[in-house]
């Protein structure tokens, strides 16, 4: 499969790049053969996205050398990058969203003032790199109305187009279901078999397992490892990643369901334009189990649980928490919050925290009008600094300073604070989102720890990740939501990735539908 | 991982601050050396003209005083997310709140007439701000926009009402009658000689304390308070306000309330301080210096105190200045102040980005 006598298709010499204090990456080589698909993994933070901004020319390496198929460029912007044959598929698609599929690959390189001529050239050259690689695309329909899987082969399109050598695919199956994720393996398969290199970033061991060649494994901006995919197990570079041994498996006991804490009966979610994001929803949670919801992501479950949270008004339905129908009485968030309802938002950055402010002041973000943080009429500082503090020891905060801004902190600890305020608030029923995006792996398995220590004690919880794993190894019950609707409930010992995996495609399950 | 480094607390507040001023002074010294002129004198008889007496420095904080309001109000707005560009017509209808007290209960003792003149100047400076307020919770109209508009509405209402209304019979020039000498404000010479202290006779009075007063309030306001701490939620990150129950509308509506009643407060220190009189135009672009105040000041009462003392200084210091110096008009006073906001504004991150890479670096070495 490598070809050893050919130089490598990329070589990275010495790359070193800081940011200010931060050391991103530190001084790293490695080099990537020809005709094959090379695997970069790592914890975020780990220096990854850094090191393939410095190659596509977002960033510029403070030293270091980058050769493509053995001699030196200069990258010093994507156009560099795209001249010297390398293309990259960005995690979030750059694509304007109401132009059409062949607007958007000639976009930026229509061949002319004039776009007719361009556009009629790319048309055939694009038909003849579909049939290559087995990259078929409705050239003439609007972006915006393709499923994620075929947005994501405009993507592959578009750098092939520009005449990319050696495509970087940053994330790749992140907006994926399992299917659409199996059916990308095959095509960059293809892909390696027609001579083009493939360098795949992901966190995803799974991934790496199953497609590629070899393996560069970073740590903390360095290169921890660089294996042969076959002669490596997915435990062994978990171990790097992390550099210690994990847990890639939740340990917990049965699941002693009680009570209905909480009542779903007909939701409906409309958007802001009045399109319909969940359509008559009904479900329930008892009192100490997990309740994962699955879905590939934008198929309603973001709406349902702001809809939950109070944070958006559904068109219908009813939400009854105890005795209370939240949704008749108007109760906002603040108000379910005090009735026992607390949320860990699925977008951190975007609203579980608030950057500018520390540690501390976060702490209170939701809370911060109790009683017990006020003092006549102001807030009562001893008492958020005391409560944060003592938050950052049970969780493991660190560095465990109340005062330092919350962006200073990494993914794992800010999650893990905003998991302490929410768990904390003694509530009986918590709705989590994504309670592991962005978060490495040894703060992962503290989290999982948190949600069944919770689920213990007897509260409901409502879990919603993209990660099917994530929902296979914490949930007792699953729901499987498409296109708005619960299309699917399964036990977890009846489920399986494939099971799942055809249900969050739409096809309609057991139980309920 | 783009990180990006941040400047340690003394120099982001200190160092920065100082460098673009610095840079500034800099700039205005050469123009000052082209129209023929000593930069050197030019500094001195400005230092001078601003801190170099009894006189000047009353003169100095009376202006800061003006400042102090006006930068409070932009700076309360700010932390809520808003930029409000109206606070000289919330000033201009604030003064003329405190004047129509000052007008009917002249003959009032002084510190009846006070609490009165303070919160008929907050209530029409909040109302001021409040339509604008109101459109943009309700109706998302702009503020920058509907503010920059009520400056004129209100500029063109006191027009009409100092000309048709409230102009004293008989008279050319559009202003009311004297205020009866029971609504002056104090001057501070006078407080001061109660207490033993002499000092010379300035402008400079009570409504100066009542600045400071306010400026206490808004930190505690602020940053002590749960409600405070919901507006800089609502300011900072609209998506967890409504996360944490905060409605930003609901903020909006309130932070303006409190913005257009300081900068409505503005008259105490400008009429019954010193006009003694509804006149035109008297808050003479304080609004405006007052978002300059708050940008150097860092939106903080401290950083806007001392960047009022700075701008108020440059008022009275400039006109020292182009007193003394015949090559030096007003309009080039005016050159020296834009100057100043345009370095510790508009181009405070020239300096700052060098200056973070000096510092970390340093850091990184130990």
């Amino acid at each position: 499969m490598t070809s050893a006598s050919l130089p490598p298709a990329l070589e990275l010499r010495g790359i070193d790049k800081r940011f200010g204090a931060v050391h991103a990456n530190r001084a790293l080589s490695f080099a990537v053969a020809p005709g094959t698909i090379h695997g970069v993994i790592g914890e975020n933070g780990a220096g990854k996205s850094t090191l393939m901004n410095i190659i596509y020319g977002f960033h510029r390496a403070d030293s270091g050398e980058i050769r493509v198929h053995g001699r030196p460029v200069e990258i010093g912007s994507p156009q560099d990058a795209i001249a010297a044959g390398i293309g990259m598929v960005h995690q979030h698609f750059m694509l304007v969203g109401n132009f059409t599929v062949l607007e958007n690959i000639v976009l930026g390189v229509e061949g002319g003032a004039r776009l007719a001529g361009g556009m009629a050239k790319a048309r055939a050259g694009l038909e003849q790199l579909a049939r290559d690689y087995g990259l078929e695309v409705p050239l003439d329909t609007v972006v915006s109305e393709l499923p994620v899987g075929l947005q994501q082969r405009v993507e592959i399109l578009k750098a092939l187009h520009r005449g990319a050598d050696l495509l970087i695919l940053d994330e790749p199956t992140a907006v994926l279901t399992p299917q659409e994720a199996d059916q990308l393996f095959k095509m960059l398969g293809r892909l390696r078999a027609q001579g083009k290199t493939v360098i795949l970033v992901t966190h995803k061991l799974r991934e790496i397992m199953a497609v590629t060649d070899r393996v560069t494994v970073m740590r903390q901006g360095a290169i921890v490892a660089e294996v042969a995919t076959q002669s490596t197990s997915s435990r062994e570079l978990a171990e790097k990643m992390v550099g210690r041994a994990v847990l890639l498996q939740v340990e917990k006991g049965p699941a002693h369901p009680g009570a209905t804490l909480l009542t779903v009966r007909d939701l409906e979610v409309r958007d802001r334009l009045g399109v319909p994001r969940v359509k008559g929803v009904s479900f329930t949670l008892q009192a100490g189990e997990i309740v994962g919801l699955a879905g590939v992501a934008g198929n309603g479950q973001s709406e349902l649980m702001e809809a939950l949270a109070g944070i958006r008004a559904p068109s219908r339905g009813e939400i009854v928490l105890g005795e209370r129908d939240l949704v008749r009485e108007g109760l906002d968030s603040l108000e379910r919050r005090h009735l026992g309802l607390a949320h860990v938002p699925e977008d951190r950055l975007r609203m579980g925290v608030v950057t500018g402010f520390s540690a501390q002041d976060n702490a209170i973000l939701g809370y911060h009008d109790l009683p017990v943080y006020q003092r006549g009429a102001l807030l009562n500082r001893a008492a958020i600094l005391g409560g944060c503090e003592q938050k950052m020891a049970a969780y493991d905060v660190r560095p465990p300073n109340p005062n330092l801004r919350i962006s200073a902190f990494s993914g794992g600890n800010q999650q893990k604070l905003v998991l302490a305020r929410e768990i904390d608030s003694d509530p009986r029923v918590l709705l989590v989102g994504q309670p592991t995006r962005g978060v490495d792996i040894g703060a992962i398995e503290f989290i999982h720890k948190k949600l069944v220590a919770l689920r213990d004690a007897g509260k409901a919880l409502l879990l919603v990740s993209v990660e099917l794993d994530e929902i296979l190894g914490l949930a007792d019950r699953i729901l499987v939501m498409n296109a708005g609707e619960i299309v699917g409930e399964v036990a977890r010992a009846d489920a399986t990735e494939e099971k799942l995996g055809l249900m969050m495609a739409g096809v309609k399950g057991e139980g309920r539908a | 991982m783009s990180v990006r480094a941040k400047l340690p607390r003394w120099a982001e507040l200190g160092l920065l601050p100082a460098i673009n001023l610095i840079a500034a002074l800099l700039l205005s010294g050469a123009i000052i050396k082209l129209i023929g002129e000593s930069p050197w004198a030019a500094l001195k008889l400005m230092a001078d003209g601003a801190f170099g007496s009894q006189e000047s420095i009353g003169y100095t904080f009376y202006y800061a005083t003006n400042f102090i309001f006006t930068g409070l109000a932009v700076a309360v707005a700010y932390h809520a997310g808003l930029f409000n560009i109206g606070a000289e017509g919330q000033a201009y209808i604030g003064g003329l709140g405190t004047g129509l007290v000052c007008l009917w209960l002249g003959a009032w003792p002084f510190w009846a007439v006070l609490p009165l003149a303070i919160l008929a100047g907050a209530l029409f400076g909040a109302a001021w701000a409040f339509i604008p307020a109101w459109l943009q919770a309700r109706r998302g109209s702009h503020i920058v926009i509907t503010t920059i508009m009520f400056n004129f509405i209100a500029s063109a209402l006191m027009t009409w009402l100092l000309v048709n209304v409230l102009i004293r019979p008989g008279q050319q020039s559009p202003e009311s009658r004297e205020f009866a000498p029971n609504a002056f404000m104090p001057g501070l010479h006078t407080l001061l000689g109660k207490i033993g202290i002499p000092f010379t006779s300035t402008p400079l009075n009570l409504a100066f304390l009542l600045a400071l007063a306010a400026a206490a309030l808004v930190w505690v306001l602020l940053w002590r308070t749960h409600w405070g701490y919901a507006l800089r939620v609502a300011g900072q990150n609209p998506a967890a306000a409504v996360y944490a129950g905060i409605l930003p509308p609901r903020v909006t509506l309130w932070a303006m309330l409190l913005s257009g009643a300081l900068a409505g407060s503005l008259g105490l220190n400008e009429l019954m301080g010193s006009q003694h009189r509804i006149l035109l135009d008297f808050p003479g672009g304080a609004g405006f210096v007052g978002i300059a105040v708050a940008l150097m000041g860092r939106n903080h009462p401290v950083g806007i105190f001392l960047a009022a003392v700075l701008f108020g200084a440059l008022v009275q210091g400039g006109s020292q200045l182009s007193f003394d110096m015949p090559h030096v008009n007003r309009d080039m006073v005016v050159v020296i102040q834009g100057l100043v906001i345009l370095f510790c504004g508009a181009l405070e991150n020239v300096f700052r980005v060098p200056l973070t890479r000096i510092l970390t670096r340093k850091e990184l070495g130990r």
